[in-house]
């Protein structure tokens, strides 16, 4: 083995504190009591050997041609104001294809509740009847929007597109963190993690079968033209974007390139007659289905924030009107508040009738009795969070925190328990990552992406995984010095059912067939004549004679001059 | 205009469109290998090098890095980019008096770093790199070149050049229907995969993408926009209208083929593509031969032949 994983395992920096059960490597198996790494883990054994035929220096050489690359194609956020790379490490996180499927199956469970969840708050409440959730729990949330009861799309989708985030938790197992149903981004990355690691480290994918992710953005757009308005035959689909200065505008372009749909911001629109249109050159064109990435709060100033310019008035009379969808649907929020997400199970169980395939991680509700008690008293060895927000904004880590934090925060848990949610800390899996000091474990989760069309929910193969670059620290966010990692589903067996359209007999069947039957008639390319190509005889033959004539026409010089000498004297 | 300058500059244009071709479709084709496991690598390399006019003998297998070193790095091997690339830049110098400084340098530079073999992992980045010399030498072109007989001529091969390799882009595809690529692939390989998202919105069809390709009027990479190209400028070099059909042989060859693709229904075409796309070839090279014997007709160069 080369130098790379020299001292992966051994290294202990200074820590604030010290975990209670360390994290559960993906690459390598570590026995309880043992602190050097033993084995390989199964799914990673062969990008472990093609890793370690290569050098520190080798491997830092190929992450520096990762972020050029990512540079000039503007695939950078903004840090400080300067324009940074998005950080991408070179060493891919593998999932088996078998671990897979219950991930997938996991999703495909969850995105169906929280569907049913939502068309269930925004209609009849059968679950608060029911008594599965308390009725303050609903109508405290401040993200849920009564703007947006009786809003529903065609095929009755609210969640277009979701991000669940996942972690392991220190025995490996698979937990879900937290539920994005609004406008979950980041799945650009995971489509150009994709293509730069292909262009920049094509031995890691030899002899991988690798799942593909380039189909998102046309399993998206399916699922938007799905939702459209009912007798709608062409619908028109855009992108909304809060426009050049958001700090995910590389993604809406992207997606809008790679559906080829109109990307708009909110002065490209105006509302008429109920319906949404868009200014073009060719005057006013119809919009059907809005894939925005725009927050509730701007979508509409008529209904929401008056102040916003980001969206456009009348938008949400349109989409009431059933003239325009709306994707993600406007009050979504609701689904991901933390709070909701503590009762998750039991919906699952209410709704589908099925126990949960992913598990919670274990949450204390400050609101139960004694509970913000137990939590008041544990503070320092808790993560606490707001319900309400995304990307890791204002969560605390206890354990991390200083003692003035704490203070400051116990006096808030106190003031406004609904407001906030407490979990043990878990050590989030580490995978082998590329730092200052050289390959180290760093902590990861997983976002994967799924696309719900009305029929069924896809999940694509892998997912974004964002990790933690400094040393121990467990917030993944890219806002808060995370990066990102590949994430490769790898499995040997084919995705094709036997005996389908595509099985492999078929498609074995097919190659042979077809590479055989049709005659390949080849067409060399043409070439100028002087220079078509020719033989080495021929050429040396051309050769041969340019010098000749070169000699030749040296020795005839040479003659001339001998005769002007001879001839000088008369 | 001298003949001899003519042929030079009508094959300069050829050879820069051929390099920038090539690398494209290497570009797709051997990142495609990388990025669908499904694929048998000896199966798609030898569909790939007999589609360009180069098949190897088959003793044993191949692999990308055969693909790459035949076709893009040897100098000898007359289907490869770094022929091409010498190729265009002996023409600029046979006609360097009328070729500008700017498009001399260019080619005489592309070809001296012009690598002698690619790193696996800077494959991407080497056919980046000759996509943007083509690009540059285009641009000189078409930003400082008087609209005259020389533009005509450059424009012309380039034209013709264009229509073969998109025509032998398409015959990838219906060489090895299961394991070939796909319609997606096929369309980033020649950079109409944006433009054609943006027309047709959503996923590639088979019927839709090959239209696009073969006959769309408005993309500069359709076999029909560069028929039609090919066809305007030869008619600008010679502007005398008969009054009877046609009596120029390259504009009566460009003139079927491009009738035959635009009248016909597209089914029929696609149910046969292998059979167009080589009837598509053999025009492109039938009027190549037409135009340099019509414009620039040498006779074999006299040479001294030894008496035994």
């Amino acid at each position: 083995m080369g130098d790379l994983f020299d001292g992966y395992a051994t290294v202990k920096a200074a820590r604030t504190y010290e975990p209670k059960r360390p994290a559960w490597d993906e690459m390598f198996a570590m026995p309880p009591g043992q602190s050097a790494p033993v084995s390989t883990r199964d799914a990673y054994s062969q990008i472990h050997s093609a890793l370690a035929r290569m050098t520190q220096d080798e491997l830092r050489g190929r992450t520096d041609a990762l972020a050029s690359s990512y540079l000039a194609q503007g695939v950078t956020f903004d840090f400080a104001g300067e324009e940074r790379p998005f950080p991408l490490d070179a060493i891919p996180r593998v999932i088996d294809h078998k671990e897979w499927q219950s991930v997938e199956a996991g999703i495909k469970q969850r995105v169906r509740a929280l569907e049913a969840f939502l068309a269930d708050v925004y209609g009849p409440q059968r679950a608060v009847f029911d008594g599965i959730i308390p009725a303050s729990l609903i109508t405290s949330s401040s993200n849920y929007h009564r703007e947006a009861a009786g809003i529903t799309s065609a095929n009755g989708v609210r969640i277009h597109v979701s991000g669940i985030d996942l972690i392991r938790d220190e025995a490996g197992a698979w937990r879900v963190l937290e539920d994005n149903v609004r406008v979950p981004s980041g799945v650009s990355y995971v489509i150009s993690n994709r293509r730069v690691m292909a262009q920049t480290l094509p031995e890691l994918f030899v002899s991988m079968r690798v799942r593909p992710v380039g189909d998102y953005p046309n399993r998206l757009l399916q699922a938007l033209r799905a939702s459209a308005p009912v007798g709608v035959e062409e619908p028109n689909v855009v992108v909304l974007t809060p426009g050049v200065y958001n700090s995910a505008y590389f993604e809406h372009t992207l997606l809008a390139r790679l559906m080829g749909v109109e990307l708009v911001e909110g002065r490209d629109l105006f509302c008429s007659g109920g319906r949404v249109w868009m200014r073009t050159t060719a005057g006013p064109t119809r919009v059907d289905v809005i894939y925005r990435r725009v927050d509730d709060e701007f979508l509409d100033p008529l209904q929401f924030r008056a102040d916003s310019m980001l969206g456009s008035p009348g938008l949400l009379l349109a989409a009431r009107l059933g003239n325009v969808t709306i994707a993600n649907a406007v009050g979504n929020g609701v689904a991901d508040d933390k709070l909701i997400y503590t009762y998750m199970p039991d919906l699952i169980k209410y709704y589908l009738e099925e126990d949960a395939i992913l598990p919670n991680v274990d949450t204390w509700r400050l609101e139960d009795p004694g509970a913000l008690e137990e939590v008041l008293d544990r503070l320092d060895e808790l993560v606490v969070k707001p319900v309400d927000s995304s990307g890791g904004k204002g969560l605390v880590v206890g354990p991390a925190a200083t003692k003035l934090e704490l203070d400051e925060l116990r006096l808030r848990l106190i003031k406004d328990p609904r407001g906030w949610i407490a979990q043990p800390v878990v050590q989030l899996s580490t995978i082998p990552t590329l730092v200052e000091d050289g390959m180290r474990p760093r902590h990861a989760d997983l976002r994967p992406f799924a696309v719900n069309d009305g029929k069924d929910v896809w999940v694509l193969p892998g997912g974004l995984t964002r990790v933690a670059l400094p040393e121990g620290q467990l917030v993944v966010n890219s806002s808060q010095g995370g990066g990102s990692k590949d994430t490769w589903v790898v499995g040997h067996e084919p995705l094709y059912g036997v005996g389908g359209p595509r099985s492999v007999q078929n498609l074995v069947a097919g190659q042979a067939a077809s590479t055989q039957s049709i005659p390949i008639r080849e067409h060399a390319p043409d070439h100028s004549p002087l220079d078509r190509p020719r033989g080495r005889g021929e050429q040396q033959e051309q050769q041969q004679q340019q010098q000749q004539e070169q000699e030749q026409q040296q020795q005839q010089e040479a003659g001339d001059d001998a005769g002007l000498d001879g001839a000088g004297p008369c | 205009m001298l003949s001899r300058i003519a042929e030079s500059l009508f094959w300069i244009g050829r050879y820069i469109e051929r390099s920038d071709g090539t690398a494209r479709i290497l570009d797709v084709h051997l990142q495609l290998l990388l990025e669908d496991p499904w694929i048998e690598e000896d199966v798609a390399c030898r569909s790939l090098l007999s589609v360009m006019g180069s098949s190897v003998s088959d003793d044993r297998a191949l692999s990308r890095g055969d693909v790459l070193a035949i076709l893009a790095v040897d100098r000898t091997h007359p289907a490869s980019i770094a022929y091409s690339l010498g190729a265009a830049r002996e023409n600029a110098r046979r006609a360097r008096e009328i070729v500008s400084s700017e498009l001399w340098e260019c080619l005489n530079t592309t070809r001296a770093r012009m690598p002698r073999r690619v790193s696996s992992e800077k494959v991407h980045e080497f056919f980046a790199w000759i996509r943007e010399r083509a690009a540059l030498a285009v641009g000189i072109i078409e930003s400082a070149t008087s609209r005259d007989e020389a533009w005509l001529f450059f424009t012309l091969g380039r034209s013709i050049e264009r229509a073969d390799m998109t025509a032998r882009l398409l015959a990838t595809r219906s060489l090895t229907e299961a394991s070939g690529p796909s319609w997606t692939t096929i369309l980033r390989s020649c950079g109409a995969y944006e433009a054609y998202l943006r027309t047709y919105r959503g996923v590639p069809s088979a019927r839709n993408a090959a239209e696009f390709l073969l006959l769309d009027r408005l993309f500069p990479r359709s076999v029909l926009f560069s028929v039609s190209r090919a066809e305007e400028c030869l008619r600008e070099l010679e502007p005398r209208s008969e009054r009877v059909g046609t009596s120029d042989q390259a504009q009566r060859l460009l003139g079927q083929i491009r009738s035959q693709l635009e009248y016909r229904p597209i089914q029929e075409i696609l149910d046969d593509l292998t059979h167009q796309m080589d009837d598509v070839q053999d025009v492109t090279s039938a009027a190549s031969e037409a135009i340099r014997q019509r414009y620039f007709p040498t006779n074999a160069a006299p040479s001294w032949t030894g008496e035994s």
